[in-house]
């Protein structure tokens, strides 16, 4: 029998839910590692029982566990982030020269076709990678070492690599997003990799159109076009059908286009959501309250969801990996609050319920359709 | 035998309820301790003090006898009660509030 699993990390901890086909009922286990940060969990493409967690504080620095049985228990594993080589300087908060410093992985993305490969992206950003199951990383430093990189500067969250993407089509082919330095692609796995932003304008940088600097908050893709990319950027929401090379804004009739989660629908890759929030120092839905927008073509047309979620007084957060879909029959949405909620359609957004509330503040949200 | 005492987070990372005793071999320091905490168990590797400097993570402090060893040179000896294991050498993580 079909059923889902959902991995919550959270600032204090990480939760799993699990329900069956039906999606009725959940059952929650955890915490998992409490008292930690659980920045991201993700499972294996290729083998749902293969779990891996991003652990960190600031305390005891940064751990990677991994599960072999679908997260009932774990084992840590490597957790040695070394920058290749001498890794030089980026820009500070002041412009000044700044050494690359690790802090923490903001996201793993396990292979699509092998459970022991995944990607890790991390603060100070660099992508890095492993190919025997996390017992080791390894840094893919041409990303860091391409021309602007000494250039980038943190966001007020930290510079962090938060987005990872890799082409269902073709392997080679990687896009990442870094805060706040932009989109980046690379078509040779990961040697080479070039800044993708043409198209977007940032208020908040001198040159609004610069190549980098922008502050991208998410990228979502659907497998079946993988040349066409949504982006939630620190305002604006925006699409290419280019693979990056260029892209052009779909905000339209939003009524705020600051957010953080964005995911695309897993039977209709025209079909997007995201969360808007008020703005960029108001980190909350607009008016108390918290809608989810739907966009059914991909362009400027875009409808509130709000039946069952809460309509007045709501003032949490959702961040940017704290949105996912199941791939059932009846497409489920999922995502996480600050609040310590998570809310879930079954039915493609039509209408939402809590499947857990009062957690700690939801960091990320992962499901695992579960065959 | 040295004790050695680790805060809640770490005693769970490696599934143990009270105290650790270890074998140092040579001078017992901060470092020679901590050397022989990381080989007897690798998950705290990274977790204390950096992995490649060595040097201790910022909100990590090390006591004994009622003293702030944190300063100290890591290769500084331990005081000898700690040597005899008549005191344990303490892994703190500093408080915060909040």
């Amino acid at each position: 029998m079909s059923g889902v699993r959902v991995l919550v990390g959270t600032r204090k901890g990480a939760f799993i839910l699990r329900s069956d086909g039906k999606r009725k009922n959940w059952d929650v286990s955890g915490p998992f590692f409490g008292g930690w940060e659980m920045y991201h969990l993700k499972g294996s493409p290729v083998d749902s029982n293969r779990i891996y967690a991003a652990q960190s504080t600031s305390w005891f620095g940064q751990l990677i566990q991994r599960s072999n049985d679908g997260g009932v228990t774990w084992e840590p594993v490597g957790n040695q982030f070394n920058y290749d080589g001498v890794p030089g300087t980026h820009q500070w908060y002041d412009g000044t020269p700044h050494p690359w410093e690790f802090a923490r992985v903001w996201h793993l993305e396990p292979s699509l076709t092998d459970p022991d490969k995944v990607l890790a992206g991390v603060e100070d950003a660099a992508l890095f990678q492993t190919t025997n199951g996390g017992e080791s990383w390894s840094e893919l430093s041409g990303l860091r070492e391409q021309k602007s990189g000494s250039s980038w500067q943190p966001g007020a969250g930290g510079m962090c690599l938060h987005t990872i993407i890799v082409s269902p089509e073709n392997p080679e082919r990687i896009f990442v997003a870094i805060s706040a330095a932009g989109a980046f692609r690379t078509d040779d796995g990961g040697t080479t990799w070039r800044p993708i932003n043409k198209g977007l304008h940032s208020e908040g940088i001198p040159d609004g159109d610069a190549e980098v600097g922008h502050c991208v908050h998410h990228i979502a893709m659907h497998p079946a076009k993988p040349d066409t990319l949504f982006m939630q950027k620190h305002w604006d929401v925006m699409r290419s059908d280019n693979a990056g090379e260029s892209w052009f804004e779909i905000s339209g009739n939003l009524p705020t286009d600051f957010g953080f989660a964005i995911d695309v629908h897993a039977h209709e890759p025209e079909t997007v959501f995201v969360v808007p929030i008020k703005s960029d120092s108001e980190h909350y839905p607009l008016d108390g309250q918290l809608r989810v927008y739907r966009n059914r073509g991909g362009g400027d047309e875009w409808e509130p969801l709000t039946k069952g979620l809460p309509q007045s007084d709501c003032y949490v957060n959702v961040l940017r990996d704290a949105m996912s879909v199941d791939s059932l029959d009846s497409c489920g949405v999922y995502f996480g609050t600050t609040g310590g909620q998570v809310y879930a359609s079954m039915n493609g957004g039509d209408s939402w319920e809590a499947i857990v509330r009062d957690l700690p503040a939801v960091l990320s949200v992962e499901v695992q359709t579960l065959a | 035998m040295i004790r050695v005492v680790l805060p809640a987070h770490l005693k769970t990372l490696i599934n143990v309820s009270r105290e650790v005793e270890l074998d140092v071999v040579g001078v017992v320091t901060q470092r020679s301790v901590v050397d022989a905490l990381e080989i007897r168990y690798p998950a705290l590797l990274g977790t204390i003090r950096d992995p490649v400097t060595k040097k201790r993570r910022a909100f990590v402090r090390f006591f004994a006898c009622e003293e702030d060893l944190s300063h100290e040179d890591a290769d500084a000896p331990l005081p000898q009660s700690v040597v005899d294991g008549k005191e344990p050498f303490f892994v703190i993580g500093a408080m915060a509030g909040g």
